[in-house]
Formats: C-alpha cells, sequence, structure tokens
C-alpha cells in the first residue's frame, strides 16, 4: 500500500544507494571503477558541495589509489569508530577481500554497496552479473540483494541499519548497469524517516569498540593452534541471529514506508509445482513471466533471495509451497568445476536441510549484462517442468558445443500492453542520452507516470553510437530488460539506417522520427529498402525534422538532443506539446541554468523552433531504387572477420553461437581494418604542391589514418593517384604519397593542424585541408587501395630515429576507436612502427586496452610477413608485474635453448655455432641487422630440426623464437603506473631486467572519466578534486632515476617530435628497464582536440611538462645521466593552463582558490626546473682514479 | 585661490574632469582603491563584452558535455558539475557592487554587446544593479561590404534608442573616428538620446608573424600623438550637439587634458598612461590642470571648456582640410 504523501523522485540505482549511505556515513573511502564510479562521485560532490549527512556532519570523502586502499582506510576509519562505507565492483571488490575478511572478524558495522560486474576472465568486461559477489561470500559479510532502483534504495537503509545492530558487515549489491544505471521513478525514504529507524544505541556501542587510549585494548593479534579455532567460532551467535534481525528491520522499514521485504520473496501460484530461484535484476522478467504463465493456469512459482548470507534455510523452505516438485535455480555467474554455481548448491543444500526432496536444476543467465527476457524465464520453467530435462543448463545464448542452453521461443511473448515503449538511437557526442535521461525525469516528475530509462552504448570512443529505451506506464514499471518492440522509434542519425535495419523492431503501427536533412519526398527515396518494407508492411507512421539545422542555427552545433526531445513529447501522446515544451525548459533550466544564461537561452531556442520543423513522410513511388544495407565487412575480410566479427559489427552478436568463440579468449589481430565506420564529415585531403615531405600528419595521426609511403619510380601507378617526386635526399629519385584511409578517419584535423606547409599565395590553404568527405570518398577509397598494394619500406631502407623515416614505415597500430584526436594513439602507432614485428605488450586497464581490445575489433594489426605486436592485459593494478613474467620466461626460454643448441651442436652444424655465437655476442648496434639475422639462423634452424628425431629438437622447436630479439613493452596509463600499480612498477623498475615502460599520461582516469589521479596536476579540476586538486603531481620520472639503471625520458609529441622518436628508440635499445612518460593530451582536458599537438608546444614552453632523457649508459662514461631537451620556460604557466578547462574552470568557479592554486603549480614549475637543472651537472659516477703506487 | 574643476558628466557630480577609463586597472578593486586614492572622482569598468559572456558560458556548456552520455563508462561527462561557473555577469556585478561599497565612487559602466536583445539585457541588469551611468562601447569592424555606411549608423541609432527605452540611467556611445559624417552622426546619436559621446574607441589592430605567417592580435599602448584626432573632433562638435563630450586616446599628461578641455571635452578620459605610470599619473594630471587654469586666472574649468572649439577659434579651417594641407606641406623630412 503506498503511504499517503509519498515523494517521488526519477534517479538510478546508483545514486539511490549512494544517497542513503552518504546520509549514513561519516567517512566514505573511494576508487572509481565502472558501474560503481558515479556513487563515489555523487558522494564527493554532495560532500563538497556541503551536503551533511543524517547528524548534521559533511561526510569525510577520499580518493585512495586503489580498492585495496580504500578498504583499508574503511577498515582503519571502522577500527577508529567511525561510521563507514565504500562503492565498488568486479575487481574492485576483490582487491577488498583480503580486508573483508578482516572487518567481518572484527565484528565491525559497515557496509559495501555493489554494483555487481563481471569478473575479468578470459576477457574484461565492465557489464553486470554476480561474478564479483559471488567471490565475496566466504568473507562473513552478510549479503543483501538489490533487484531494482527502489530496492537498491530501500535496502541501503536496510543494510545500514542492520550492520548497526547486529554488528556484521553487509554487502548490498544491485546489478551492473541494469540496476545501477537504470533511471526509475521511485519512492524516496526521508531523512525524517531514516532517523526514526536509528538506534543511536547502536551508533554509541561502534563508538565505544573503537580505539581509543582512554580504553586501551588490542585488536589484530596473532593466534596460535590452541586458541584461533576456537575464537573462529566465538561469533557464531551473530550470524544465527542475524536473518531474524534482518527480518525484522525489513519490518520496520515496511511500517513507515508500505514497502514489505521479506528474506526470501515468494510470488506465483499457491500450489506451485515447478519454482525459479533467483536473485537481483532478473526477478523483475521472471515476474512478468510468472504473472502470465500463472494466469493462463500454469502452476509455477518465484523464489527472489533478497538476504543471500547468511543463507536461512528456515525461511527460504518456508516460502516454497509444499506442492514444489521442481527447482529451476539461476546462478548470474560461472563457477568452471564446481558442482553447480553457488546459489544452486545453496538452495541444494537448504533443501537437504530442510529435508525436503525437490528436483533441482542449475541454470546460467545474463553474464555480463546479458538479456534476460521474461520469454528466455519461460523457457527455464518449460525446462525445468520436464522430467528428462537438463540438470545444468544455460538460457539465453545457443551453445552448440556441450548443448546446455535450453530453447525458448522469443516471439511469442508481447510486453505488458500497459507499458508504452520508446528506443531512440543517437550518437554519444548528440545528446540522445542526455535528453532521454530529462525525459524519464520529466514523466517521472512531473507526471503521476511511471517512467524508465535505460541506455546501452557501443564500444568505441569515438563516433560510439547509445540506443535509449524508455517505457513509460501509468503502473510501476519492472521489466528489467531492453525495449523489443518500440512504439516510438527515434533515429537521430540519418545514416545510421544505412548500415542497421533498425526498424526491423519498430511494432506494428508505430511512429517514427528521423532528423533527416532532407524534405519529405527526398527523405523518403534516401531510406533504404529494409527501413521503406518495414514503413510500408508495418504501417510506420515516419515524421523528419531537419534537427541539425535548428541546432546549428540555435547555436547548439551538433547537439540536437532538445530539438529531438520536443518532437518526441510532440508525436507521443504522453504530455500535451505546451505542457511539454514547457516542462522541457524548466528541465534545461535546471540542468543548464548554472553553466549560463545563454546556454539555457540557446537550447529553449532549439525547443520552441522544433515542432514547426516537422515534416511527414509518405511512402511515395518513385523510380528511384533504394539502396540495402550495407554489408558489415568486406568480401575479402579473413574467414573469422566474416563468421564473428562481422556478426558482432552488425549488432547481432547475441546470435552467435559458442562454437563461433574461442575457447580462451584468444582473437587474431588486424580486425579494425576490416570495420570500415567512416564516421568522418571531413576529411583530410592531400595538396602534392604544396608538401614538403616531412611525415608530421602521418606522424601524429591517432587513428593512422593518415599514411605515408616512398616508393620507387619505375611502379606503375594507376591515373588519379595522387603522388610526387620526393625533395629530401634521404629518398633522392623516389616518389612519395599521403594518403588519407577516408572511412577510418575520424575527421580529428589534428594533421591540418601541425602541417607546416603552407601555400605561398593563400596561407590557410595547406599541404593537407580538412575537405567535406562525400566530395572525396569514392576516389580516395580507390586511391588508399591503390596506396596499400604499393609495397611497405623496410628499416633498412630509411632512418628509423627520424620523424620522417619513422613514418614511411608501416603502423601495426591502426584505426583504433580511440577518441577523434586522441593524445595516446600516436605513441602506440610510433612505437609499432619503429619495432612492431617484434614487440610483445602487456597492457593495463584502461583507456589503451579498451581501444586497443575492446570487440569486435583490434587496431593492434600485422605486417605482410604476418608478424606483428602481440598482446595482452592481465588486470589494472598488475601489468608491470604481467610485463615482467613475459621477459623473465623470454629469458628462461632462450636458456633453454642455448643448453638444446649446445647439446645438439653436433647434429645442427654451423647454424647452431652461428645462433650461440649471436645469442652469446650480439651486435645491437644495428638491431634490425641483428634481427634480421637472428630470423634466418632460426628459420635454418627450425628447417634443420624438422628432420631431427628425438626429444629434444622438438623442445628446441618450442623455444627457438626466443633466439630473436622480443622487444617488452609494459602499456598504460596514469591510473596504473601514478597510483593503484605503482607498487609494481616501482619494483619492476628495481629488478633491472628489460623491460620498456610507456606511461600515457593523461594526468586523470580517463577510461573512468575523469577522476583525478596523482598524476593530475595542482590546480586543475577533476573527479574527487572539485575543488582544484591542492597537492601537486608526483614526478614520477625522478623516482625512477633515482634508481640509476632506469633509462627516464619524459617526451610531448607535439613539442618535440624528433625528441620523441629517439627517446623510443633509446628506450628499446637500453639494456634494462626504461620509462617512457608521454604527456598524451585528453578530452578530460576540455581543449580542442584538433589542436592537442600544437597545445603540447605550450605545455613544454612553459616548463609545465619539461622535455628530458635520462640515461644510465651516459653516466657510465661520466657523463650527466640526465639531458634536458626543452629550453627554460619561456612562458608563464597560466598562459598554457588558461586553454584547458580543467585549470580554467577553476578561475571561474573559485577566483581565490585558482589564484592561489596556479601560484602554487608555477613555483612547482620553476622548482622543477631549477632541481633538473643542477640534476643535469650531477655526475652520478665519480671518475675512477687509481691510486698510485 | 584654485580654479573650480568640478564636472557634471552623464549628470554625475565630478571634483574634476580628470577620470580613468575603462581598461583592465579599472577591472581590479584593489586598483580602483588606487585611483580613487589618486583623486578619481568616478571612474569607467572595463567592458562588459556580451560575445565574451557567452562564448565562456557555451565552452562551459561544451567541456560539460563533450563526452558526457557518450561512453558507458563516462555516464557524466568528464568534469564534476561544479556549485557555480560564473560565466555570466556576475563576476562584473561583483566588481560593481565593490567599487560601489567599498571605493565609494560613481561607477559608470561599459557595454559591449553583439545582439540587439543581448545590448537591451545586458544595460538592464546593470541598471538594476545601480551603476550612475552607462557607457556603451560599439566595438565592430563594419567588414561586411553588403553593410552601407547608412547600414552601419541605423545600427548604432537603433542601439541608443533601445537602449534608451530599457533603462533610464544617463547614456554614453563609445564611437569610432570612422563615419562617413561624424559631425552627422554624433548629431543622430545625440537625437536618438545619447547624453554623451565618447570620442574615441580605439580598435586594436591586428599584427602578422612573419615567421608563423599567422594574424596575431596585438596591444599597443596609445601615445599622445594619438589625442590630435580627438581635438578635432571635439572642437567640431562642441556647442554642435547636444550632449557631453568625453576625449580619450592620447591624453597622458597635463597638456593632453588641457587641451581636451579647451577644444570642447567635458571630462578627459585615462587609460593607457595610467596602465604605464599608475595611478598616481591621473593625480599628476588633475595638478596640471588646476595649475594650467589657477596660473591663467581661469574661475573654473567650465569657462575653459570649449574656447578653443570649432567656434571658437579666429580660424575654423585649421580644424579642417586646411590644417591637413598646412601639415603635409610644413613636414620636413628627417633623412
Amino acid at each position: 500500500m503506498k503511504p499517503t504523501g509519498a515523494s517521488f523522485s526519477t534517479v538510478d540505482g546508483n545514486e539511490a544507494a549512494a544517497r542513503i549511505a552518504h546520509l549514513m556515513s561519516e567517512v566514505i573511502a573511494i576508487y572509481p571503477i565502472t558501474p560503481a564510479s558515479p556513487m563515489g562521485e555523487l558522494a564527493d560532490a554532495w560532500s563538497h558541495q556541503g551536503r551533511p549527512n543524517l547528524w548534521g556532519v559533511i561526510p569525510n570523502v577520499v580518493e585512495m589509489q586503489s580498492e585495496a586502499g580504500a578498504a583499508g582506510a574503511v577498515h582503519g576509519s571502522l577500527t577508529a569508530g567511525a561510521l563507514t562505507t565504500t562503492f565498488t565492483a568486479s575487481q574492485g571488490l576483490l582487491l577488498m577481500i583480503p580486508n573483508m575478511y578482516k572487518i567481518a572478524g572484527e565484528l565491525t558495522p559497515t557496509v559495501i554497496h555493489v554494483a555487481a560486474r563481471s569478473i575479468a576472465t578470459h576477457a574484461l568486461s565492465i557489464f553486470g552479473d554476480h561474478s564479483d559477489v559471488m567471490a565475496a561470500r566466504q568473507t562473513g559479510w552478510a549479503m543483501l540483494s538489490s533487484e531494482s532502483v527502489q530496492e537498491a534504495q530501500d535496502l541501503a537503509v536496510i543494510s545500514h541499519l542492520a550492520t548497526m545492530e547486529s554488528r556484521v558487515p553487509f554487502l548490498h549489491f544491485f546489478d551492473g548497469f541494469r540496476t545501477s544505471h537504470e533511471m526509475a521513478k521511485i519512492e524516496i525514504f526521508s531523512e525524517q524517516d531514516l532517523r526514526k529507524l536509528v538506534n543511536e544505541d547502536h551508533i554509541a556501542a561502534h563508538r565505544i569498540r573503537a580505539l581509543n587510549p582512554n580504553r586501551p585494548v588490542l585488536r589484530g593479534t596473532a593466534q596460535n593452534p590452541d586458541v584461533f579455532f576456537q575464537a573462529r567460532e566465538a561469533a557464531n551467535l551473530y550470524y544465527q541471529d542475524l536473518p531474524k534481525l534482518v527480518s525484522t528491520t525489513m519490518d520496520r522499514f515496511a511500517e513507515i514506508s508500505g514497502r514489505s521485504y521479506q528474506l526470501f520473496r515468494y510470488d506465483g501460484h499457491p500450489e506451485a509445482e515447478t519454482v525459479m530461484v533467483i536473485m537481483g535484476s532478473g526477478a523483475g522478467a521472471a515476474r512478468e513471466a510468472i504473472d502470465r504463465l500463472v494466469s493462463d493456469g500454469e502452476k509455477v512459482g518465484l523464489v527472489t533471495v533478497k538476504l543471500y548470507r547468511p543463507f536461512d534455510v528456515e525461511a527460504f523452505a518456508s516460502v516454497l509451497p509444499e506442492t514444489t516438485r521442481q527447482i529451476a535455480v539461476l546462478d548470474r555467474t560461472k563457477e568452471p568445476g564446481a558442482v553447480g554455481e553457488p546459489l544452486y548448491q545453496d538452495v541444494v543444500a537448504a533443501l537437504a536441510e530442510a529435508r525436503r526432496s525437490i528436483d533441482v536444476r542449475g541454470g546460467r543467465y545474463g553474464l555480463s549484462s546479458k538479456e534476460f527476457t521474461p520469454a528466455m524465464a519461460a523457457g527455464v520453467f518449460s525446462e525445468a517442468s520436464k522430467l528428462d530435462g537438463r540438470r545444468h543448463f544455460t538460457v539465453g545464448i545457443v551453445d552448440d558445443v556441450t548443448g546446455l542452453s535450453i530453447k525458448y521461443d522469443p516471439d511469442v511473448w508481447r510486453e505488458p500492453p500497459e507499458v508504452a515503449g520508446a528506443v531512440f538511437y543517437g550518437l554519444g557526442s548528440d545528446g540522445t542520452v542526455g535528453a532521454n535521461k530529462n525525459s524519464v525525469k520529466i514523466i517521472g516528475e512531473a507526471t503521476d507516470l511511471y517512467a524508465q530509462g535505460y541506455f546501452v552504448y557501443d564500444s568505441k570512443k569515438a563516433g560510439s553510437r547509445t540506443v535509449s529505451h524508455l517505457r513509460v506506464s501509468k503502473e510501476p514499471i519492472h521489466s528489467t530488460y531492453l525495449v523489443s518492440r518500440p512504439g516510438f522509434v527515434a533515429i537521430h542519425q540519418f545514416d545510421f539506417l544505412e548500415k542497421d535495419d533498425i526498424l526491423d523492431s519498430a511494432a506494428e503501427g508505430g511512429t517514427v522520427l528521423l532528423n533527416s536533412p532532407f524534405d519529405s519526398g527526398n527523405t523518403w527515396t534516401r531510406l533504404t529498402r529494409e527501413a521503406q518494407a518495414h514503413i510500408r508492411n508495418k504501417d510506420l507512421t515516419v515524421w523528419a525534422v531537419d534537427a541539425a539545422r535548428i541546432a546549428r542555427e540555435a547555436g547548439l552545433g551538433r547537439r540536437v538532443n532538445t530539438v529531438l526531445q520536443t518532437c518526441f513529447f510532440h508525436l507521443s501522446d504522453i504530455l500535451e506539446t505546451e505542457h511539454a515544451i514547457s516542462l522541457i525548459k524548466d528541465q534545461i533550466r535546471k540542468s543548464y541554468g548554472k553553466r549560463g544564461e545563454v546556454v539555457v537561452r540557446r537550447n529553449e531556442g532549439a525547443v520552441d523552433a522544433a515542432v514547426a520543423g516537422l515534416i511527414r513522410v509518405l511512402p511515395i513511388d518513385t523510380d528511384i531504387v533504394a539502396r540495402s544495407i550495407a554489408e558489415p565487412v568486406s568480401q575479402m575480410a579473413p574467414d573469422f572477420v566474416k563468421r564473428v566479427t562481422s556478426m558482432i559489427l552488425a549488432g547481432r552478436g547475441d546470435l552467435l553461437p559458442v562454437s563461433a568463440l574461442p575457447v580462451d579468449g584468444v582473437f587474431p589481430t588486424g580486425t579494425a581494418r576490416w570495420e570500415k565506420r567512416s564516421i568522418a564529415e571531413e576529411i583530410p585531403i592531400w595538396d602534392a604542391d604544396i608538401c614538403i615531405d616531412c611525415g608530421r600528419c602521418a606522424l601524429v595521426c591517432p587513428h593512422a589514418a593518415i599514411r605515408f609511403k616512398a616508393f620507387e619510380p619505375d611502379i606503375p601507378i594507376p591515373e588519379g593517384f595522387l603522388w610526387k617526386e620526393s625533395t629530401g635526399k634521404d629518398l633522392r629519385g623516389k616518389r612519395i604519397a599521403i594518403q588519407v584511409a577516408p572511412d577510418d578517419c575520424t575527421g580529428c584535423g589534428v594533421c591540418v593542424d601541425v602541417c607546416p606547409a603552407k601555400s605561398k599565395e593563400m596561407v590557410k590553404h595547406k599541404a593537407i585541408n580538412m575537405e567535406p568527405k562525400h566530395q572525396h570518398l569514392d576516389r580516395e577509397r580507390t586511391n588508399f587501395d591503390i596506396f596499400l598494394s604499393l609495397p611497405e619500406m623496410s628499416r633498412s631502407e630509411v632512418n628509423a630515429k627520424s620523424v620522417k623515416g619513422s613514418q614511411l614505415l608501416q603502423p601495426l597500430f591502426e584505426f583504433s576507436g580511440a577518441c577523434a584526436g586522441c593524445g595516446e594513439t600516436p605513441y602506440l602507432k610510433l612505437l609499432t612502427q619503429l619495432l612492431g614485428d617484434r614487440m610483445i605488450v602487456a597492457n593495463a586497464t584502461g583507456c589503451s586496452s579498451i581501444y586497443g581490445a575492446n570487440l569486435p575489433t583490434t587496431p593492434w594489426s600485422v605486417d605482410g610477413a604476418g608478424r606483428g605486436p602481440a598482446w595482452s592485459n592481465s588486470l589494472f593494478e598488475d601489468n608491470a608485474e604481467f610485463g615482467l613474467g613475459m621477459r623473465l620466461a623470454l629469458e628462461a626460454q632462450r636458456e633453454d635453448a642455448v643448453l638444446l643448441l649446445t647439446a645438439l651442436a653436433p647434429e645442427l652444424g654451423q647454424v647452431a655455432v652461428d645462433l650461440l655465437e649471436v645469442t652469446e655476442n650480439p651486435n645491437r648496434d644495428d638491431i634490425d641487422a641483428l634481427v634480421d639475422f637472428q630470423r634466418r639462423l632460426v628459420a635454418e634452424l627450425n628447417e634443420k630440426l624438422a628432420v631431427l628425431e628425438g626429444p629434444l629438437p622438438r623442445r628446441l622447436e618450442g623455444v627457438a623464437d626466443s633466439l630473436i630479439e622480443t622487444s617488452v613493452w609494459i602499456v598504460g596509463g596514469d591510473g596504473w603506473a601514478y597510483d593503484i600499480g605503482f607498487g609494481g612498477l616501482d619494483h619492476v623498475l628495481s629488478t633491472g631486467r628489460n623491460v620498456n615502460i610507456l606511461v600515457l599520461d593523461t594526468e586523470v582516469y580517463s577510461n573512468t572519466g575523469g577522476q583525478a589521479s596523482k598524476a593530475t596536476p595542482r590546480a586543475a579540476i577533476a573527479k574527487f578534486a572539485s575543488s582544484g586538486k591542492e597537492t601537486g603531481k608526483k614526478d614520477l620520472g625522478q623516482i625512477a632515476m633515482s634508481y640509476g639503471g632506469v633509462y627516464v625520458g619524459q617526451v610531448a609529441m607535439g613539442a618535440n617530435p624528433t625528441q620523441t622518436v629517439k627517446t623510443f628508440a633509446e628506450a628499446e635499445a637500453h639494456q634494462g628497464p626504461s620509462l617512457i612518460l608521454a604527456y598524451s593530451p585528453c578530452i578530460a582536458h576540455g581543449i580542442d582536440m584538433s589542436t592537442q599537438m600544437s597545445h603540447q608546444k605550450e605545455a613544454t614552453d612553459s616548463g609545465y611538462w619539461p622535455l628530458y632523457r635520462y640515461d644510465p649508459g651516459r653516466e657510465l662514461v661520466g657523463s650527466p645521466g640526465l639531458q634536458l631537451d626543452s629550453r627554460k620556460p619561456t612562458i608563464p604557466f597560466k598562459q598554457f593552463a588558461s586553454k584547458e578547462a580543467r585549470f580554467a574552470m577553476l578561475g571561474r568557479a573559485d577566483p581565490d582558490t585558482a589564484s592561489r592554486l596556479m601560484a602554487r603549480a608555477q613555483q612547482d614549475i620553476d622548482d622543477r626546473w631549477h632541481l633538473y637543472e643542477q640534476m643535469v651537472e650531477i655526475h652520478r659516477t665519480a671518475e675512477y682514479v687509481e691510486d698510485e703506487d | 585661490m584654485s580654479t573650480d574643476l568640478t564636472t557634471t558628466y552623464l549628470g554625475i557630480e565630478l571634483d574634476h574632469p580628470v577620470i580613468p577609463s575603462a581598461s583592465p586597472l579599472t577591472g581590479d578593486v584593489d586598483h580602483v582603491h588606487a585611483l580613487a586614492a589618486a583623486g578619481a572622482p568616478a571612474v569607467v569598468l572595463p567592458s562588459l563584452f556580451e560575445e565574451q559572456i557567452e562564448h565562456n558560458a557555451m565552452a562551459v556548456h561544451d567541456s560539460l558535455e563533450l563526452g558526457a552520455e557518450g561512453f558507458a563508462e563516462v555516464p557524466g561527462g568528464f568534469f564534476p558539475q561544479l556549485d557555480d561557473y560564473n560565466t555570466g555577469t556576475d563576476d562584473y556585478l561583483e566588481l560593481i557592487r565593490r567599487v560601489k561599497s567599498e571605493v565609494g565612487i560613481p561607477v559608470i559602466a561599459s557595454l559591449n554587446g553583439t545582439s540587439p536583445g543581448g545590448w537591451t539585457r545586458y544595460a538592464r541588469i546593470l541598471a538594476d544593479e545601480g551603476v550612475d551611468a552607462l557607457e556603451v562601447n560599439t566595438y565592430s569592424i563594419a567588414a561586411n561590404p553588403r553593410l552601407s555606411a547608412l547600414d552601419v549608423e541605423d545600427v548604432h541609432l537603433q542601439l541608443v534608442e533601445q537602449i534608451k527605452k530599457e533603462v533610464d540611467i544617463p547614456l554614453a556611445i563609445k564611437i569610432g573616428p570612422y563615419f562617413s559624417s561624424t559631425a552627422n552622426m554624433a548629431q543622430k546619436l545625440t537625437d536618438a538620446g545619447a547624453d554623451g559621446l565618447v570620442i574615441f574607441n580605439r580598435f586594436y589592430q591586428p599584427d602578422i608573424d612573419i615567421d608563423s605567417l599567422e594574424v596575431v592580435p596585438s596591444l599597443v599602448l596609445s601615445d599622445p600623438g594619438e589625442l590630435r584626432l580627438v581635438l578635432r573632433w571635439l572642437a567640431i562638435l562642441y556647442g554642435r550637439t547636444n550632449c557631453d563630450l568625453a576625449a580619450t586616446t592620447g591624453i597622458h599628461e597635463a597638456p593632453g587634458a588641457i587641451k581636451a578641455i579647451l577644444a570642447g571635452a567635458t571630462v578627459t578620459m585615462m587609460a593607457s598612461a595610467l596602465l604605464r605610470h599608475g595611478p598616481s599619473r591621473l593625480a599628476e594630471v588633475r595638478g596640471g590642470l588646476q595649475q594650467w587654469l589657477t596660473d591663467r586666472d581661469f574661475e573654473s574649468v567650465s569657462q575653459a571648456r570649449g574656447s578653443m572649439s570649432y567656434d571658437a577659434v579666429p580660424d575654423p579651417s585649421a580644424y579642417e582640410r586646411a590644417g591637413y594641407m598646412q601639415t603635409l606641406t610644413s613636414y620636413v623630412p628627417t633623412w
């Protein structure tokens, strides 16, 4: 029963839980991890705004260096008596486990709120399942599971109350993304009501237990065999009493809120024979299935687990109807090798203890946010009711390998008729998701209707596509799956229709809204054949609006969101248009009011112009033959790409069977070249007459979409392909070509910005210029194919240590999905040009692991010989160690190879002698020649081994490649290198082993959304540093230099590309550890990314990012190890900083603080420069003078 | 007995006619304190640029929206939401409040708009904040070849009319010297409601970097020679327009101020010299003016004002073309 006076709010699960956590805490230790990051960010923002907790105190929010650190801080804070919480997910929760044992063992009350997410196994996934929380089920923490946004709030309350009373710590979890990121209208539990439930005596007891020198105690003892066991059993009563205590707390909560919870909730037929047991958001879909099946007369039921730990056998058994004959337990996790998944095992054990004889089947579903629908739930009931049904099964996939997957019929199931569904397709950059979040808020907060929003993003950072799923209903919405048959489909970018069959899902008689630059007739003729057929066959009503024009005229650039949002409300009958417009404007003022009156005015202008721009698109009979949807990949693509990758690219990855996927997570490289996204509106076009052959455009291209080649004049060139005679001495007599990959370019414009060659007649015209893609596409596609057919240059033909020479080499990192203008990727591309065919990469989790290896494709590529970077990602925190392990493995194999070569030398002859010699005394002065020589010898060796019998030749075949120089690169961002992975990185540097560490320093946690790291500079704002970062950036280079044996280089490609190329070469040549700190501008800096390279020059000119190389080798010959490669600062830091929003925004928001911090930041720069100047004079190795006898 | 320097400009009673004009110096309360200490009887604040305000707000908006809702891991964008971004007029209004409350001298706000709505919107905001007068700074270059001289004039006239309709505080308009018929334009502006003319706006001229082949902004402070253009038009306009005349550009020392007064300036405004030499220069100019007038037994500055205007000199053509001819023919090369 709904209590009178209930207040509603439209929030997502993260906000719902975080609000309660913030109200109930004094200390909050946080660390960013998807999908839990928003909880920490909100808590930090609220404290920053001065929002107090329930007792009027502003919670102290502190960002730690890792989740392990957060857990340690939580433990300490609890031990000292504060009400403390944290938020996490996935690997973060795993890092907390050691402390979780301690916290539980000490009976310390706290709550961790978890947005449950997959744990990385064969692959990382940011999406939701229970593999993380299940890995913590043995720690002694109570576990409460929320299945909806409403519950995320309500069970957060119950968790905080129950932990204080019971002393047992609580892990409160809800499904990552499905609940954490779903926006829903919920009833808010007020602070006043919360106060009624809080028992101050419990808090006082917590204080009394705290460490206090006035009543000293000892905790954390070491115990021996004599007492440890008994002491471990001493807390049993607390766990025995806990279910009842939680149940009582739930009842007290229900008395105030009107929302009743049980340890186990039962829905369905009172005499059910088949019962499903489930935990988390899947219950929403399952309950819809139950409702319909029961109304159809089926005897089925559903048990939803709320309190998972302690698992109360009696309570569980009590909710099961006596008639139950079969139970299907669904687990959202996988435990390979176990009898069954954890919840299944718990149910089996509980039934045994309850002496209930029921047939239990176990199923897996929904891993990594895989959809779980009522149709699947119905399929599970069908399977479970069969006498010969599978004992263990999966649902939602097709397992054609072990046959575990059950069948279900997705087409017979329709969503509840009272719920209206709408789906919106947009770009990440056009504001579609933001507008839909606003729409959900408008509907949820300004009407009596219920609204739900869920948002799906693709894996790209540039040109990413979003799909927003909205539901509206007069009743609360429990549908925890995507809208499958929308009555309203909005396509915010017209060209989406050319790539996907979007209208396939539209409901009969539905409405379609198109953002179209064309009039009615031309809109129709430009639709694909498939779209036209859907419109006719399903009798769809189509409206078009030139939202891009309206947005542009309103001064909003490409942000078409408010225009299309207004059209949505106008075309749907949710609200009267005038009322909707008024509410949209209210929301605009709410969202943008603080940013400035002009922002509000322009958005309101777009709203006012929207409806008048709508035109009806009617089917017309025309002679123009509509095009079909393009094939996702070329027929020239390799088999795997055609069979598997193309399905994922086409949005049909859900249909791939188990057999289509590798068993161990190993995928081919070189696949991004087959993904032609064609997202640029403008592409760079070369003017050969002006070009000076410098190669800078190719160097800086973040996507390897500008290529540079030199070729012999006798190579026949088809008409229309642009080339010029080389002007440089190094390539005398050769021809050169600069070529754009038109479908792979993102249109970032960085190449044009750095081009130094300007027309004599018109300086704005450079040797490379951005021009509309559609004017050049056909020609440039042909020319790029011709370009690819030209022979690649070898390293022996160019000076690879020069900018120009390096750019004539084939990049083996191409067409990544990184942000347009990314500051990181040019370094990786350069690295692969210098040594891509002999490198292995350990890549820390972060941006580079996402644009590097998020399916469907990878930019890591191969050369004509099939060689290329071999790449892997372990974790976020262990990457340096991971890379070190690779080097150790190579060394071990080489040692084995040398032993075997020695043993087999008599049979192998000269090749063994030569290999042993080159292994013992390699001439690394010409590394490329050395590698060529080693490859020839190893090829010869393999030929000889092939005809030799016995175990030793076989063993040698397995390790022969280790005789070829392999370069180990440890790559990651500053979050890894400065924070979570610093300990490991520091240790690896100390080992003296030959590994190369490349830190792509964006000075912020870019991948998780801009949280401050220890690389974030003083005076910059970032999440968790909203008031400007008070502390200075860690000087990681200096720490590394202190070892004396580590090569350290600090580079900024845009400031000095030659120094960058030189540093890479020297680091690789150094036969010990090397560390390169690469300045990597990021959209999180708030700069115009098209000028990010030229902006780097100001970073260096101001002394903010001095360039240097520290080479221990120089010290060995008595020279200073450190060499400064940039001049003494010539411009003030302020001049550089004023162009970056991260600094400038603080200047506007808080001028006094900004002024103080900027002055200190300038002092940092001055001090560091003075220090480096002094270090340049330091000769670490004292000259040795022999004693005179 | 010293000469009476009191002056009324835009209806504001001033102790003397030397006031700091809009410059970075007047945008800082501490500097305004120093100017007041040096005797500034009023202050013209730096221009509030509509274009700048809107650019700042949109830049903040763009930064906050960049990447927001585009990636699964970055639902809210890359920047934290702050309490206030101060993108609007808040800073400027705070400056007005502080100058009025802490320094206590009359405040003339300066405004540069770009849109008809913008001019009036911001004029209203400034008037509501209690400024004593408004100076509108029509800083724009008529670069559009399709825009006639009449069109340009109409824009100015409508602007004055609209602002006068919107606010009831005195209004001065700061114009450039490039109208086809400056005297006629001055008359029209007065007819449209302008209470004062500030002559002249000094457009910052761009420069060319011959290494990078880029157009670069250049800020060059005025020199005393630039006063002559002002003097000519002060002399021509004095007595022929029913409004106050403010001389700006090129007043660096007392003689400049004296000349401007003699030509007809109601007030003389200083910026470059104050930036170069500090607030004390204002006191020196004021003192020099006082001394000059006293030495010559002027009873008041009003007595001297316009005494060498076009109508007051024996040969008015000296301010016209004949003067130009004479200057050219009397010039002796130095090489």
